[in-house]
């Protein structure tokens, strides 16, 4: 079997990674804003007061200028698995395709069918009618998120399928181990959460803005009051949460855990494993496998990790010299599973079976192999090979050890910012620290930029595996020539920068008006890359 | 009948009934959308055709992505090499599915011409492209695809993507598929429009219903004299879900009516789409909109089944290497997750109609010009 032009997969691979933080530029703001929005028409359905119906609106209105492009993102997410990963989707169609479909089912239709009501319906629902389609609408997107995690925890961490020697797959065994797999839960909850730091940050930035230019006072200050609290207990659960995926991280998968600490040695290399410092600053460099330049604090790796003392955290050297035999095993798998594709026998079933967990340090090693054939590689150049491929176990450690580290600073500062931002407002003090409404402003791009350095930790880190220790992701591209990637890459990048160019535009311009100010205003917005567009004309009409 | 068959019937029948689903539902808005810069001659008349659809399109559009969903978990073979074989094509049709969402949220956002009116050609774009080559894969897989398999499930494309494009049998079927959207457009804009825009939209509904039965004539006798395919030995309808063995498959000319003459009743199905697509443009000449709608779903039914009954159990025929043909029997997912995904479309299909038709019923009516002008937040 000939392998996929490296280049293809290396574009299929550029291509996935942008589409998919592209989408994820969107979906914090729909997963936090849909909640802040019905908790704001809740305080209105409960107290009656104008106000609050006017917050709900207002943010609304900004919401769905994000929610649009979240949406026409996500079409393409749902659909390239198919496009770009055919041997992935084959391999694990059968388990993973399952949360997408009842994802649809049970979330999409929910979130897409009561967000045309929750925007066209107020005057048409009674008041608690239109809340409860509010809540549906918050329900809807953060399930979405829940099945996709689910998906997003198989390829993590294979739970509830095994492999199928006759249809070449890996097939569904249990939907309680899918669904309840640790990994797939702990994402779900730090990721729904990070959403909601993200939307308390995008109201209380802007609600800084108008205190700041002393607009809007009572809506910027309900909503500024509202978005720190409810920004402290988010930013509180995530670095919790954050914390628990760690570990879990050390427990089903070592070799990511090893690159987020930039661990080349085992832990107890600092004589004890208890003595191992936790770094905060380090140039992991991926040539020589080692570090320059560290700043670490002692003692603080192992119970941070492991929350235990004296357990070893293995180190990425060891990690490799110990996949060498698992990839001698796997190319005994693999070969026994070809021949048992041709001859159906019993003997080379038995064969496969004894290997089977080791199959896919097999796919591993056939880039080595000599034609790509595993069946050509003999006792002689078997060495050789082994040793290449295991150092492939190894995923970029400068990568992920340093977006895991921009991840977690900023949590750390988002949660001095809201502790500082909940204190003063509720103390009643805002206006007298204009540093603070300021850098509020400032910080509303940051926890966007955490999420995407989030999922950079995540995906990078699980590599070479597409589904991990199970199949590799070159081995999971699709076979395109190389000019269809073109094709493809070029369209997005043209479509998608249109589309953050209008979407900033709009966003620009409709955070700047406010509420009310719709008639008159006629400044253009500062946004990025308005001019492209069109001049906004005199009169706007459209928040009227 | 072994479980594992019931469940691959049931999935193939839920399948059609999926792709019914997403065409009469999708194509709906994006007829609305093809005929958006037709229907509507001045801003606020196109205003108020796009928030007819306003409050449901996103929910409509589910459909196309449960689709998605459904055909990768419930035949996951047929999704790894239906969207990679068909690339360029699939991905000319996300780039147009794509721009739709935007433009219906940023259109009326700013009041300027040049910037309406290019999201006004989005509409058409994004109308007309996808329900074009919805309907040429379905020509595409009736004619057969050019693909074969490595020994560890890996596909292989053996033809190019222009055979795909420029292949006249799928661009009639790319027609046939616009015109019956038109029609699904136009009685939309009818049942919930006003003049002038009723009266545009009446035209097109009618013809887009007799193109389409016209095409639906056409496309009937040339899918008669082309090559399909057949089984050459008797194959296990039980067997495990795999195209590399199991089946040997022969190229036949003719042979897509095989199944029709063995079960005569079969020809209800074209009989059906027929009365849908006649029945309907009857049904708007009358102005009854809602039921000339209904006809149009039973078009897209008719339709549907036709194709796959003239195929089954084949699901997509390999021209290059026909035993690895992808069949009902040989690409559905496992028995254990074709039974849960029954439980979930169980569960989730009436609670889902229910809502949506609660949805419509709550935004029934006709959608007035200076409703649309006042609106805070219509489109
Ligand atoms: C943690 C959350 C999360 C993650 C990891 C993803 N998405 Fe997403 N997705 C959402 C959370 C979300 C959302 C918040 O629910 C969105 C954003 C805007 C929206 O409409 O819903 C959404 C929209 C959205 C849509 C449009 C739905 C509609 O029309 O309402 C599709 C088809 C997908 N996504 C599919 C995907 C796929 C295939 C992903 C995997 C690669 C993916 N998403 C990652
Ligand atoms: C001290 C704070 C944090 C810690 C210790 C932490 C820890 C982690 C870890 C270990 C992962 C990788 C999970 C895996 O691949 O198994 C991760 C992923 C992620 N993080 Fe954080 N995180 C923190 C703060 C944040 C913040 C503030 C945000 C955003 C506001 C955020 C958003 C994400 C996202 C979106 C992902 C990817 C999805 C996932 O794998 O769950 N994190 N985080
Ligand atoms: C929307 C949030 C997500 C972001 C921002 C994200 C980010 C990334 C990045 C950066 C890569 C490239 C990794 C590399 O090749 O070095 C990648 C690859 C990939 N991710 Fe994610 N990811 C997201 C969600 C998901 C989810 C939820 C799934 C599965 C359900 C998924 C499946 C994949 C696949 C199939 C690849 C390509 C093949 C591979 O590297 O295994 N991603 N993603």
């Amino acid at each position: 079997m000939p392998l996929i032009d490296p280049s293809v997969v290396d574009l299929s691979r550029l291509q996935f990674a942008l589409t998919a933080l592209y989408h994820f530029l969107f979906v914090p703001l729909t997963l936090g804003m849909t909640f802040i929005l019905a908790a704001m028409e809740t305080v209105y359905v409960i107290t009656g007061k104008p106000i609050y119906k006017e917050m709900t609106q207002f943010w609304g209105k900004l919401f769905g200028i994000n929610f649009a492009i979240g949406v026409a993102t996500g079409l393409t997410m749902e659909f390239e698995f198919g496009t770009n990963w055919s041997m992935y989707s084959h391999f694990v169609g059968d388990v993973f395709g399952t949360p997408l479909a009842i994802e649809g089912l049970m979330a999409f239709f929910m979130e897409s069918t009561f967000i045309g009501l929750m925007f066209f319906g107020w005057d048409r629902l009674s008041k608690p009618g239109h809340l409860a389609v509010t809540y549906l609408t918050a329900l809807g997107s953060n399930l979405s998120a829940l099945w996709i995690l689910i998906a997003n925890g198989f390829m993590q961490n294979p739970k509830g399928a095994s492999f199928d020697p006759v249809t070449m797959r890996m097939q569904f065994t249990s939907f309680l181990h899918l669904v309840f797999s640790d990994d797939a839960q702990a994402k779900f909850v730090h990721t729904s959460i990070a959403g909601f730091v993200t939307g308390s940050l995008f109201v209380m930035g802007i609600s800084a803005f108008y205190i700041l230019k002393k607009r809007h006072k009572e809506l910027a200050a309900r909503s500024f009051r509202m978005a720190a609290i409810f920004g402290i207990i988010s930013t509180l659960a995530v670095v919790t949460l954050g914390d628990a995926l760690g570990r879990l991280d050390y427990l089903v998968q070592p070799t990511k855990i090893a690159a987020i600490e930039g661990l080349w040695q085992n832990s107890n290399a600092h004589s004890s494993a208890m003595a191992a410092p936790w770094l905060l600053f380090a140039l992991p460099n991926d040539a020589t496998q080692s570090n320059s330049a560290e700043i670490g604090i002692p003692y603080v790796l192992t119970p941070l990790v492991t929350h235990s003392e004296n357990k070893v955290i293995p180190g990425l050297i060891q990690q490799e010299q110990q996949a060498a035999p698992r990839i001698e095993n796997g190319i005994k798998a693999l070969d026994a599973l070809q021949q048992y594709g041709q001859d159906h026998d019993a003997a080379s079933l038995a064969t496969f079976k004894q290997y089977e967990q080791d199959m896919g340090y097999g796919f591993l090693a056939q880039r080595y192999a000599p034609d790509q054939n595993l069946a050509l590689v003999t006792p002689q150049n078997q060495q050789e090979i082994v040793q290449k491929a295991s150092r492939d176990i190894v995923p970029n450690v400068f990568v992920t050890f340093w977006s895991f580290r921009i991840m977690m600073f900023l949590g750390f500062y988002f949660v001095a910012l809201f502790a500082f931002a909940a204190y003063f407002s509720l103390t009643n003090r805002l206006e007298k620290h204009p540093f603070l409404l300021k850098l509020s402003v400032w910080s509303i791009p940051l926890p966007i930029l955490a999420c995407e350095f989030g999922w950079i930790t995540a995906e990078a880190g699980r590599q070479p595996w597409s589904v991990y220790g199970w199949l590799p992701t070159f081995q999971a591209a699709s076979s395109h020539p190389v000019g269809y990637m073109v094709f493809s890459l070029i369209g997005f990048a043209l479509l998608y920068s249109t589309f953050i160019a209008a979407e900033l535009y709009l966003m620009f311009k409709f955070a700047r008006l406010g509420p009310h100010e719709h008639d008159s205003h006629t400044a253009p917005a500062q946004g990025g890359a308005a001019p492209m567009f069109a001049k906004p004309g005199l009169a706007d009409k459209s928040w009227q | 009948m072994e479980i594992y068959v019931f469940l691959k019937v049931i999935w193939a029948v839920l399948l059609g009934v999926l792709l019914t689903g997403l065409a009469t539902m999708v194509g709906m808005d994006m007829g609305v959308g093809a005929l958006l810069r037709f229907v509507g001659r001045n801003d606020a008349e196109r205003r108020v055709a796009l928030n007819i659809i306003g409050p449901h399109w996103d929910g409509n559009q589910v459909w196309f992505i449960l689709g998605g969903g459904a055909i990768f978990a419930a035949f996951p073979t047929l999704y790894a090499t239906s969207f990679s074989v068909f690339y360029v094509v699939m991905i000319l049709l996300l780039f147009s599915m794509i721009l739709r969402p935007v433009a219906f949220e940023y259109r009326s956002k700013v009041d300027a011409s040049r910037w309406r009116a290019s999201w006004d050609w989005a509409f058409l774009v994004s109308g007309a492209l996808p329900m074009i080559v919805y309907g040429a894969a379905f020509g595409n897989i009736l004619e057969g695809v050019g693909f074969h398999y490595s020994w560890t499930g890996q596909y292989f494309q053996d033809e190019s993507f222009l055979s795909y494009l420029l292949n006249p049998f799928a661009i009639l079927c790319g027609v046939m598929s616009l015109a019956l959207a038109l029609h699904q457009g136009g009685t939309m804009l009818m049942m919930r429009g006003e003049e002038p825009i009723y009266g545009r939209a009446r035209k097109f509904a009618i013809g887009g219903a007799l193109v389409a039965a016209a095409l639906f004539a056409v496309g009937g006798v040339w899918v008669a004299n082309m090559n399909g395919f057949a089984f050459t030995a008797p194959v296990n309808p039980a067997m495990p879900a795999t195209p590399l063995t199991g089946q040997t498959v022969a190229v036949q000319p003719g042979a897509w009516l095989h199944n029709y003459a063995t079960y005569p009743l079969m020809w209800l199905a074209p009989i059906l789409g027929f009365v849908g697509m006649l029945g309907g443009a009857a049904m708007v000449a009358l102005r009854k909109p809602a039921v000339a709608w209904w006809c149009g779903a039973l078009a897209w039914a008719g339709t549907i089944s036709t194709v796959g009954l003239s195929m089954f159990p084949f699901l997509m025929p390999s021209t290059t290497s026909p035993n690895q043909s992808l069949t009902v029997w040989n690409a559905t997912g496992s028995e254990y997750n074709l039974g849960w995904m029954l439980f979930f479309a169980l569960v989730f299909t009436p609670i889902i109609i229910t809502y949506t038709s609660w949805c419509f019923y709550v935004m029934r009516g006709k959608v007035k010009v200076e409703a649309v002008v006042k609106d805070t937040h219509s489109y």
